[in-house]
């Protein structure tokens, strides 16, 4: 990969989290209760884009650096992992039990079935 | 800056619950008052985006570096462990040092939702998993998914309790048993 290529996925990566961010403190100024909300639907919605980006990206429709930039940069920011095995943990603590399970494998699961959704989607264009 | 949001826990640390954590990591209470929310502030959203292009450089250059094995992404696996880690124990030590606003605040979105939110990726993660699942390595996708995640609490478990014994060493030694 170019510096060129490195740069700009990095850049966009900055500019993924900044969007996460901006998005979490949207959700949260909008829903009540403690249930991290947020983190939810920014992974979900960041595997979905992932997989369609991948998915074009397969087929040439995307090229690889394109898929770089979006995909590992932006997207890569977009999402966290750290944050959402923070809040698992945390509900775990608080003896949220389903929230816990609905936190940590729930979101994994809709997380995949969107990443296959985004996939599928990207092979057909 | 001081007294517009802060965690949802409240007052400072007390007993052993970890009650003054906040229950996520990027908390603001509800405001009375008409200060800026933190997500639009210009500031705070220029922290996260440079911590994010840092994380996410070291994420690529890391990823990019080392294959998978046999099919298990082993180097987003480690970012996100270690990236778990790290938050769990930068994110307590925060919490110990007072409420969140001023460097606290600033130190917690620079390093925190910034680098290691950019350093570790769910969409990486759960793509993988769904192309193992695709492609027929279905065995590999569960191992993935679930080792990701049981390992992920693990190290935030651990990063936590680590921060805690940063934090408050005579806390930690009273826990373990040991007079101080």
């Amino acid at each position: 990969m170019t510096p060129l290529v490195f740069l700009a996925l990095s850049a966009a990566g900055g500019v993924g989290a900044a969007t996460r961010f901006f998005v979490d403190g949207a959700v949260k100024a909008r829903i009540r209760g403690s249930y991290p909300v947020g983190t939810t639907i920014i992974n979900v919605s960041g595997s979905l884009l992932l997989g369609l980006v991948t998915g074009l990206a397969l087929t040439h429709l995307v090229a690889d650096d394109w898929r770089l930039v979006l995909g590992g940069g932006f997207l890569g920011g977009y999402t966290t992992f750290s944050t959402a095995s923070f809040e698992t943990v945390r509900l775990l603590q608080n003896r949220r039990w389903g929230a816990a399970l609905a936190n940590g494998v729930g979101m994994m699961l809709v997380s995949v079935a969107a990443a296959l959704l985004g996939l599928w989607l990207g092979s057909l264009i | 800056m001081s007294g517009d949001e802060q965690a949802a826990s409240g007052p400072a640390w007390v007993g052993d619950t970890n009650a003054e954590l906040p229950m996520d990591s990027d908390v603001e209470a509800a405001t009375t008052a008409a200060p800026r929310p933190a997500h639009l502030r210009i500031g705070y959203l220029g922290l996260v985006a440079i911590g994010g292009a840092v994380g996410t450089a070291l994420r690529e250059a890391i990823s990019l570096g080392i294959g998978p094995i046999g099919g298990f992404p082993i180097a987003i696996f480690a970012i996100n462990v270690v990236g778990a880690f790290v938050l769990g124990g930068l994110l307590d030590l925060l919490a110990l040092r007072g409420p969140d606003e001023g460097r606290r605040r600033r130190i917690r979105l620079l390093v925190g939702t910034g680098v290691l939110g950019g350093f570790t990726t769910y969409s990486s993660f759960a793509t993988d998993t769904a192309q193992l699942l695709a492609g027929g390595s279905a065995g590999v996708a569960i191992l993935y998914a679930f080792a990701t995640l049981l390992a992920g609490a693990l190290a935030t478990w651990a990063g936590i309790a680590l921060g805690m014994r940063l934090g408050r060493p005579r806390r930690a030694a009273r826990r373990a048993g040991v007079r101080s």
